[in-house]
């Protein structure tokens, strides 16, 4: 009898074992697919001509030089703006705000930013930047848009790396009669560096594939011109890609464009990511506490 | 109030949110005298100590009733700045907590933010701090090291450097030596004895060798209470209160 329940128990750890690791294993077979489907069929699109040239014929040939430039822009638009802002909100939050309905409110928003769709942005970017502060659809309101959209990851790890610096450091430099400021900027801040890096660099990952928000903000069907200043409109990848496959009467044609463009995104975005992963690596293994 | 007393608190009640940390205390420290402050966990000695130089600002909704003078000055007077009263009241506290920074750079840090030195002087400034603090035969030729790579009890003796660089007038001390090994505690002691002459030192401690060891005064607290505070020959002899004997004893704590 009592070797039987034993004999059950091992069994039910044998199966959770099995249904956890098929469940793991699903996710990154997923992930391993899309990669695979779209390496497949985009690696014949991807040449240098490809990288370096601007679209001709009506977009069914050439390459898609101006739409790398373009998302090159409005990513790094996007974090030069949510950076600061999320960064210093993320140290009023973590360092300065006492408990209470007011900063309970602002994490009520920030959370509630951090689910807003993303078509949504690119609504509010069309309506304030766009149309009321008469940017046009420009780099500048396509950058100001993504930095709204991506603020809430760049808050929400900023704080986090915050709260990992050790309350003692604090403590230590507070009771050397360093003032509070001082204290931030010259203990908490460098010690929380490589997580707002880390934080900061996959929200470039997020801004850098989003369409929605671009669609109406920056976001230009066709040009061969690169942009002469933040006023100006430009192509970008993931526009491109959605344009290539939804408009036009050469869908069919164009497919293999389509999937060399979204390989090209995917494969900056992962760039973008795995440079997190690296700074944060090595970080670890730097640090001691 | 004695002649010579640096810190006086006077009538001190402390709350963390409703709870009474403190009940009305009345204890005065002697200048260049080592004091010490016993009592089982939770009794309020280190809630006091750090009361001392206001590092219970930064905790949320605590609440200070009565003057803590320091040199005759109530440090919780509204005008009194509690940036300028912790450069004159160093601390030094239970785990060694060295900066991830070099260990010249730990020492140097908070000369530095203060303002008005030069690098010459930051330098000789080190190595004072490192001799006062013992320190300084073992790192003079790793200054530019990581404070990380020393030992527990290294780090610590680095921490008092630290706090002496910043030339106070008091040293409180929380359980300095608890986390370390019976030799570095040791070393802590002899030290704290050089640094009489210099600072008065206050030290919050469980190990009552150690305050019979190293202190002039010492404070038996109890459930938020000063209960007795005598010299302290006299409350490890012939202590006054049933209750410190039993806890001095052994009988309880």
């Amino acid at each position: 009898m009592r070797q039987g329940s034993m004999k059950w128990r091992y069994l039910k750890q044998g199966i959770f074992l099995w249904v956890v690791r098929i469940a793991a294993l699903i996710i990154a077979a997923a992930l391993g697919g899309i990669l695979f489907f779209i390496f497949v069929n985009g690696i014949g699109a991807v040449d240098w001509t490809f990288l370096t040239e601007p679209p001709r014929d009506s977009m069914t040939a050439g390459g898609i030089m101006p739409a790398i430039i373009g998302t090159v822009y409005l990513t790094l638009g996007a974090v030069l703006v949510a950076m600061p802002l999320g960064v210093t909100s993320a140290v009023y939050l973590s360092e300065y705000a006492r408990s209470g309905p007011a900063v309970r409110f602002i994490r009520i928003g920030i959370n509630s930013l951090a689910g807003v769709p993303s078509v949504v942005f690119g609504l509010f970017g069309l309506s304030l930047f766009v149309v009321y502060l008469d940017f046009g659809s420009s780099i500048l309101a396509g950058s100001l848009t993504l930095a709204i959209l991506i603020l809430p990851t760049i808050i929400g790890s900023s704080e986090e790396a915050l709260k990992a610096v050790p309350q003692t450091f604090r403590e230590a430099s507070l009771a050397l009669g360093v003032s509070k400021w001082q204290t931030v900027s010259r203990i908490v801040l460098p010690n929380a560096l490589p997580g707002i890096l880390t934080g900061s660099i996959l929200g470039i990952g997020r801004a850098a594939g989003e369409t929605a928000p671009i669609m109406f903000t920056a976001a230009a069907f066709f040009t061969t011109r690169l942009p002469g200043s933040v006023f100006d409109e430009v192509m970008a990848l993931p526009y491109h890609i959605y344009v290539l496959a939804t408009a036009g009467t050469r869908i069919e044609e164009t497919r293999p464009l389509q999937y060399g463009t979204a390989l090209v995104l995917i494969a900056l975005v992962l760039g973008v990511d795995l440079a997190a992963i690296v700074i944060r690596s090595y970080i670890r293994r730097k640090k001691r506490w | 109030m004695r002649d010579g007393d640096i810190i006086v608190a006077q009538d001190v009640n402390f709350y963390y949110g409703s709870f009474r940390a403190l009940t009305g205390v009345n204890i005065s420290f002697e200048k260049n005298r080592v004091t010490a402050l016993i009592g089982p966990s939770g009794c309020g000695k280190s809630t006091l100590l750090r009361l001392l130089n206001r590092m219970n600002d930064f905790i949320e909704q605590t609440r200070v009733e009565g003057k803590v003078l320091f040199e005759g000055r109530n440090i919780y007077d509204p005008e009194v700045d509690p940036v300028e009263i912790r450069r004159r009241i160093g601390m030094v506290f239970q785990k060694p907590n060295p900066f991830p920074k070099s260990i010249f750079n730990n020492i140097v840090y908070g000369p530095r933010l203060a303002g008005g030195m030069s690098r010459t002087d930051l330098e000789s400034l080190a190595e004072r701090s490192l001799k006062q603090a013992v320190l300084w035969d073992e790192v003079k030729d790793i200054l530019g090291q990581s404070a990380m790579m020393l030992s527990g009890g290294q780090q610590q003796r680095l921490c008092i450097a630290r706090a002496l660089a910043m030339k106070p007038d008091v040293l409180l001390m929380d359980e300095p030596t608890s986390a370390l090994d019976p030799i570095s505690t040791a070393k802590i002691e002899e030290l704290m004895e050089g640094l009489k002459k210099d600072y008065t030192i206050i030290i919050v401690t469980h190990n009552m060798q150690q305050a019979a060891r190293v202190s002039d005064y010492t404070g038996f607290f109890y459930l938020g209470r000063l209960i007795e505070f005598n010299r302290t020959g006299k409350i490890f002899t012939t202590p006054d209160m049933k209750q410190t004997e039993d806890y001095i004893t052994g009988r309880f704590g």
